[in-house]
């Protein structure tokens, strides 16, 4: 029987589909790539989340504006996840199953990195995580952009032992990313000489630091590490300097600076911290300035640049050039042109794709804080990514799908 | 020996921070049973209020010691008359509405502030016991929660609108019978206890990243500090806080951060099955 409400939906639906039909068949030629960004553009990690968007941006207009991939032009889908790693299950699930984007870029926490990994692989939507991370990762759907351990931690940690002395005292964020991080530094610390004599976990919401900084006191060590993360981490270093910690303690962190934090707190509070990165801004290469004028044209200043969001930029020009030489965004050919020893010119140097664990070869600097500048010390060409080459090999092992860990 | 004394530092500064984020609620809450699930957003509203005074020039001292307490305490009338008058004896009800306050505040600070973290840095400089280094702003914290607890006391105890209040709490129709309007005292209380509000939002301004949703990292440790406390405004607050801030900084200072709060947690569930009106139900019995 047809009642009304069952004719209008039907004819809704012949009307539907007309219009779908007339829509497909004028826009074959020129239908567009769709790019998904899933990022945390407010809240705690914004800090993070906001430079890289417009690193991405800045990517696709560039990609669009040299024509586009294939003849198509890229269209951003992009969900803010609001510093809320529930949200990274549902956007994750809403890109790969209802937008049907063709590619994923984004996640900044490890946590929300592992919340959408899985549902990615198994929708087959290529996934490129751009951030620094704890290393590990041995997944084929995934291409890491990002700085790992032991290209990082192996240059930071021996660098400040040598440089101030062997008793070290960790402060790490408690999850994956800080756990594993670590970890690492124990190892790296241990290698050199050294020794972590106490490590503290910090859940993300801890803002007041002031126990710590006492039993900090307690312990006396050489040199203090903290691989905090996110907005209420960043008042250890206000209340670390409030306490007239600075000049007595020396610090070099794996995660400040990441987020801008050294334009964010005073020359006094950041000055003398040692870090190591991929990307300072001063660094002399037509590829950089050729990225700070873009960004200068784009955003007015290159104030907001920051290590992630090169990371996220390279990582997209990274995607776009495996498209070209795939000829094709699906999963399969685009996987076979990663594994074929892809480079990218970045504004950090070179990035070149380890077609064995799909993570970066890259460019690392030792750098010092100063004057709300990252001073570079010492540079190292093209470190591998040895940690997770030691652990993983997707030519031999194709379907792992691991994150592997560090055992001490 | 120096550091046994930046231990001590630490563990009073601990009691001092329970005791000026719960005033504020001890006062709402104590003596007028109004169950304020604001009270952390409260607190937020002082701290934008000090950084919004501190960026256009104000004296950083001027905007938490008076500017936030004023702004906050207005908004505490506003609400006042607005919501909580009608409500007042109706405890779930006000629990609802005052929930609902929460979520506008924070999502018109999202509006206006941005969800994003800013803050200041603090005023004092630290300065050395012996080989260690102290924040020299725990001080100033620990010299701010005495001196609430002291204008409490004096207020409560010593000044005819302190009788007042208390009488009007204790017994609305005879203090309405011997000439004071009760409306006007509950408005006033109210205010005081926003103001306190405000007063602990200022304070700890320069100590976080400020984020629309800090008040929820405050709301449950003043519940927990006030309603253990029990009937008595002033020493049930000061028991409590003592009794949560030694427990939890000894657990913090001996193993780490996460074990300290669990053990502050665990301590207010077992006192609370021993102890259900708190504190001063059983100890300093008839205490201000």
């Amino acid at each position: 029987m047809i009642n009304r409400r069952t004719f209008l939906a039907s004819s809704a639906a012949v009307a539907g589909a007309g219009i779908l039909g007339a829509s497909a068949g004028r826009s074959l030629a020129a239908d567009p790539i769709k790019l998904g960004s899933i990022l945390d553009t407010s809240g705690a990690f914004d800090a993070y989340g906001k430079p890289m968007d417009m690193a991405l941006r800045l990517a696709v207009d560039e990609i669009n504006a040299a024509g586009g991939l294939l003849g198509r032009q890229v269209e951003i889908v992009a969900y803010d996840t609001q510093s809320d790693m529930a949200l990274y299950t549902q956007y994750g699930q809403q890109l790969a199953r209802v937008d049907k984007v063709d590619v994923v870029h984004g996640g900044i926490l490890s946590a929300s990195r592992e919340a959408i990994r899985q549902t990615l692989r198994k929708s087959g939507v290529p996934y490129f995580y751009n951030v620094l991370y704890e290393g590990g990762v041995c997944d084929r759907n995934i291409t890491v952009i990002g700085v790992t351990p032991s290209q990082q931690v192996e240059v930071l940690i021996p660098a400040a032992i040598k440089k101030w002395g062997k008793k070290i005292y960790v402060l790490a964020a408690d999850y994956n990313y800080g756990q594993i991080t670590a970890r690492w530094i124990e190892k790296f610390a241990k290698d050199a000489g050294g020794e972590v004599v106490q490590t503290d976990f910090f859940p993300l919401d801890v803002a007041d630091f002031g126990s710590t900084i006492a039993k900090i006191q307690g312990a006396a060590p050489d040199i203090v590490v903290p691989a905090l993360v996110g907005g209420p981490h960043l008042s250890f270093f206000r209340q670390w300097a409030a306490a007239g910690m600075k000049s007595k303690i020396p610090m070099a962190s794996t995660t400040i600076g990441i987020g801008n934090e050294h334009k964010v707190l005073t020359a006094e509070e950041g000055d003398g911290i040692l870090v190591a990165y991929n990307y300072s801004p001063e660094i002399v290469s037509p590829a950089n300035e050729a990225f700070l004028k873009a960004w200068t044209a784009k955003y007015g200043n290159t104030d907001q640049i920051h290590e992630i969001a090169v990371s996220h930029y390279q990582g997209i020009h990274v995607w776009a050039e495996a498209v070209r030489k795939a000829g094709d965004v699906g999963r399969d050919k685009l996987t076979g042109a990663i594994e074929s020893g892809l480079s990218f010119e970045g504004p950090g140097g070179k990035v070149l794709i380890d077609p064995k664990t799909h993570h970066a070869v890259l460019d690392v600097h030792l750098m010092e804080m100063s004057g709300q500048k990252l001073k570079v010390l010492e540079s190292f060409q093209q470190r591998q990514p040895s940690d997770t080459q030691g652990v993983c090999d997707l030519a031999a092992n194709p379907d792992d799908n691991t994150q592997y860990e560090i055992k001490i | 020996m120096d550091l046994a004394a930046i231990f001590a530092v630490e563990i009073l500064y601990a009691l001092a921070s329970l005791v000026v984020i719960s005033s504020g609620l001890a006062v709402v809450f104590g003596m007028m049973r109004v169950i304020n699930l604001a009270h952390g957003e409260f607190m937020m509203v002082g701290g934008y209020a000090t950084i919004v005074a501190v960026k256009s020039g104000i004296n950083i001292y001027i905007a938490m010691l008076i500017v936030a307490p004023i702004v906050v305490g207005v908004l505490g009338v506003i609400v006042e008359r607005l919501i909580i008058r009608r409500l007042y004896g109706r405890l779930v009800d006000t629990m609802l509405a005052t929930w609902g306050l929460s979520l506008l505040l924070i999502g018109l600070a999202s509006m206006i502030f941005g969800n994003t973290t800013t803050g200041i840095s603090p005023p004092i400089p630290g300065f050395a016991i012996g080989r260690y280094q102290v924040n020299g702003y725990s001080f100033f914290i620990i010299l701010a929660a005495v001196a609430i607890l002291v204008a409490m006391f004096a207020v409560l105890a010593g000044t005819r609108a302190g009788l007042v209040a208390r009488g009007a709490m204790q017994n609305p129709a005879m203090a309405s019978a011997l000439g004071y309007n009760p409306e006007r005292v509950y408005m006033l209380t109210f205010f005081a206890g926003s103001a306190l509000a405000g007063l602990a939002g200022g304070l700890f301004a320069p100590l976080l990243g400020l984020v629309p949703t800090i008040g929820s990292a405050y709301i449950a440790k003043a519940f927990i500090t006030v309603i253990s406390g029990g009937a008595s405004v002033i020493a049930g607050l000061v028991s409590s806080a003592v009794l949560f801030g030694a427990t939890s900084q000894i657990f913090t200072l001996a193993t780490t951060p996460m074990v300290g709060e669990i053990a502050l947690l665990l301590i207010a569930v077992v006192l609370l099955r021993l102890l259900p009106q708190g504190i001063t139900s059983r100890f300093f019995r008839g205490a201000m």
